[in-house]
């Protein structure tokens, strides 16, 4: 490390690896882990939100999890929560589901209209 | 990706509750629940909230869990982790509401931090975590575009001074430094932190080490110091420890080394351990030590700024005063001295213990005052009423109710008669004898006296005997004088700040409780029923139930009566044990104030000392 530049290239660097803890996150994705939940597969689909979320390298989007959402018929149940706009809540879905809603709503900003079962 | 950052307290007092064992069950149940990709373990420094322990954090949600078990870590990650539905029951409640981000927690609202911002938040041992935090930003624009005076001259501006005790205007000091011309300088951080009770600067040098070194290549730079020395004492191994690794990861990225961001300057450092002394936190004493001499003080001039370590100027600074810095060069100076009052500026750390509920480390703005300290941050007494608290350890003195409202600074507390000293805050409540705990403090220094000098030597001696007189019953007239009149002179005549101080508690608590020393002199009475040769007990016969227990667990047998007459305690030959106030089912034990008549005469008759 030799110039200031050098220093802030690693601030920036591990700023991204410490950035749950920032509350500076752009898009927060909440996935519905209640018991109904987890067994129609919430836990697959998460996995797939994080794989892809780090493979596209995609830094302001954390995914969190909640419990029970009450609508055991669509789960898997995601919320994408943006600042400033609707949240977008999207039913049944499933891996493939998942990785069409990143591609689509977090990377182009288009959600992904097939899924949607409630915007508030 | 990781999903969830789980920090878990590992300060001292987190880590002697256990904070360990639960990190290595979480990894255990990660690894069983196939979790360990997406969660990120993080050992960090004190949190703060020491009673609370061990204590963790999870972010993203910043929930705030107290009072872990191991057997608690399972239904985290199940519930929490898996499912989303975080514990309430492992929640902080106060004031009957659930608090549940560490925000809403009362301990950390009044609370300021600027030298333990990273503590209890990033990993102390990693560079990159400190970095990201904005580490490092001010060395490096000091050594690009800032000049020595230049850099001082902020510090001046900051308003900062010592944090260690006296409270020298830290700008003054490295100006000194840097007039001093000299082929070699040197730069010491004081972390030979000694008073019962205190542990800021270990709190720091473990939760947060590359700060204090980055203020430490601050202070280098801006006297012309190549060279520093972190003199660590050796009953600190993990603060010994992460200054270590965080140098030796500094030397290998070129942070540390002959030409730090391509400026020329070059600057290295090392830890010197320390056997414990309480003396050695005065800086010639310090100084000696690590020349490897006995750590004994010498007399000021010349100052070590002049003629310090191995004859070179030097300037010693404690760890909060490096710790500031940082924060001064990335805030700038305005910012700084925006917080506090008159002359002190910035914020303070205080540990703080004793009879209080929230026990721990806690950085408020300078000013604050003292109820606010133990009634807001503390969060009240634990039992009992409030009765004093003791400021600056065993250096310091005492203050009582009516100071509660003085706001917290520098003169106020010299005023009072206590002190800031190096920031220990311990509680009483009204179950405390005054007397008994300046004879605890007095005891420290006599031990702690490195016997260079006369007055601390011998002075700090005699006052004990007369304090260990008083509170055994041998009491005179005319000893709360004498003990006035040797502790002026012992402060006077002393050669360091140890004998200067060291009659502090003593005068501070006959000031304040004059009349419970009359009470132990005159009436050979303990009003706080803690000097045991002072106190008796009895029982209360219309109380007892004559069950004939406190007979039957009396060591000495002193004790007899029937289930008719109930029962009696004989004084002469009772040995004060307690034993029959601890057992009696009904409470009819009573410890009363003062000597029992009995014992008086016959201690009276025989001329002798009474016990």
């Amino acid at each position: 490390m030799k110039t200031l530049a050098d220093l802030r290239k690693i601030r920036e660097k591990a700023q991204h690896d410490m950035k749950l803890r920032n509350s500076g996150s752009r898009i927060k994705i909440v996935v519905g882990m209640g018991t109904s939940g987890i067994a129609m597969g919430a836990r697959e689909v998460m996995k797939t939100l994080l794989n892809e979320i780090a493979t596209r390298h995609i830094v302001d989007v954390i995914v969190s999890q909640t419990g029970e959402k009450g609508l055991s018929s669509m789960e898997p149940v995601i919320d994408v929560i943006e600042e400033g706009k609707e949240t977008i809540t999207y039913g049944n879905v499933n891996p493939e589901k998942a990785k069409r809603i990143i591609a689509e709503h977090i990377v182009n900003g288009q959600p992904v209209t097939d899924y949607i079962i409630s915007r508030d | 990706m990781k999903r969830i950052d789980l920090l878990i307290c590992c300060g001292s007092g987190c880590v002697s509750a256990g904070a360990l064992k639960i990190k290595d069950r979480f990894i255990e149940l990660l690894n069983e629940n196939d979790l360990r990709s997406e969660v990120n373990i993080i050992e960090t420094g004190c949190m703060g909230p020491c009673d609370f322990g061990p204590v963790l954090m999870i972010y993203p949600e910043g929930v705030f869990y107290q009072k872990v078990t191991v057997d608690d870590v399972e239904e985290i990650v199940t519930e929490h982790f898996l499912k989303g539905r975080p514990l309430t029951r492992l929640m902080v409640t106060e004031d009957e509401k659930l608090r549940v981000t560490k925000k809403e927690i009362p301990f950390y609202k009044k609370q300021v931090k600027v030298a333990l911002e990273n503590c209890g938040y990033i990993n102390p041992e990693s560079m990159d975590e400190y970095i990201a935090t904005g580490g490092f930003e001010a060395i490096g624009k000091i050594l690009e575009g800032m000049t020595q005076v230049e850099t001082i001259n902020i510090v001046k501006e900051s308003g900062l001074r010592g944090r260690g005790g006296g409270g020298f205007p830290t700008g003054l000091k490295w100006q000194f430094g840097l007039n001093n011309q000299a082929d070699q300088k040197f730069i010491i951080c004081n972390a030979d932190e000694g008073d019962p009770g205190a542990f800021m600067d270990r709190s720091l040098l473990e939760g947060d080490p590359y700060r204090v070194l980055e203020g430490m290549m601050i202070a280098g730079y801006a006297i012309g110091a190549t060279k520093g020395y972190f003199y660590i004492r050796a009953e600190y191994p993990l603060a010994i420890k992460r200054i270590n690794l965080a140098l030796e990861e500094l030397r290998k990225v070129g942070l540390i080394g002959d030409n730090i961001f391509g400026s020329g300057f070059a600057f290295d450092a090392e830890v010197r351990t320390g056997a414990g002394a309480f003396v050695c936190g005065e800086e010639t004493a310090l100084i000696s030590s690590i020349e490897g001499q006995r750590g004994q003080p010498t007399p000021k001039p010349p100052f070590p700024a002049e003629k310090g370590l191995w004859g070179k100027p030097t300037v010693v600074n404690n760890v909060e005063t490096l710790a500031n810095l940082t924060s001064i060069f990335n805030k700038g100076p305005e910012w700084f001295s925006s917080m506090g009052v008159g002359k002190s500026k910035g914020t303070k750390v205080f540990a703080l213990t004793g009879d209080v509920k929230n026990t721990g480390l806690v950085e408020v703005p300078m000013g604050i005052t003292l109820r606010d300290l133990i009634f807001e941050v503390g969060g009240g007494m634990t039992k009992g009423k409030f009765k004093a608290v003791q400021l600056g350890g065993p250096s310091g003195g005492c203050l009582t109710e009516k100071d509660l409202d003085t706001p917290i600074t520098y003169e106020s507390l010299v005023e009072k008669g206590a002190m800031m000293g190096s920031g220990g805050v311990i509680v009483m409540n009204d179950a405390k004898c005054m007397v008994n705990v300046a004879k605890f403090f007095l005891d420290f220094t006599v031990e702690e006296s490195c016997g260079k000098c006369f007055p601390c030597r011998l002075g700090l001696k005699q006052m004990y005997g007369i304090m260990d007189n008083i509170t055994k019953g041998r009491g005179k007239e005319g000893d709360i004088d004498e003990l006035i009149r040797l502790g002026r002179h012992i402060k006077q005549a002393s050669l360091c700040g140890l004998g200067q101080t060291a009659p502090n508690p003593v005068l501070s608590t006959i000031r304040y409780f004059r009349e419970e020393y009359e009470a132990h002199v005159r009436d050979k009475s303990c009003p706080a029923k803690v000097c045991t040769s002072l106190i008796h007990f009895d029982i209360d016969k219309s109380k007892c139930i004559g069950c004939s227990l406190c007979a039957r667990k009396c060591p000495v047998e002193c004790i007899s009566g029937s289930r008719e007459d109930k029962y009696a305690i004989h004084q002469i030959e009772c040995t004060k044990c307690g034993n029959c106030f601890d057992v009696c089912p009904v409470h009819a034990v009573k410890i009363i104030p003062g000597v029992h008549y009995e014992t008086f005469n016959i201690a009276q008759a025989a001329t002798k000392d009474i016990y």
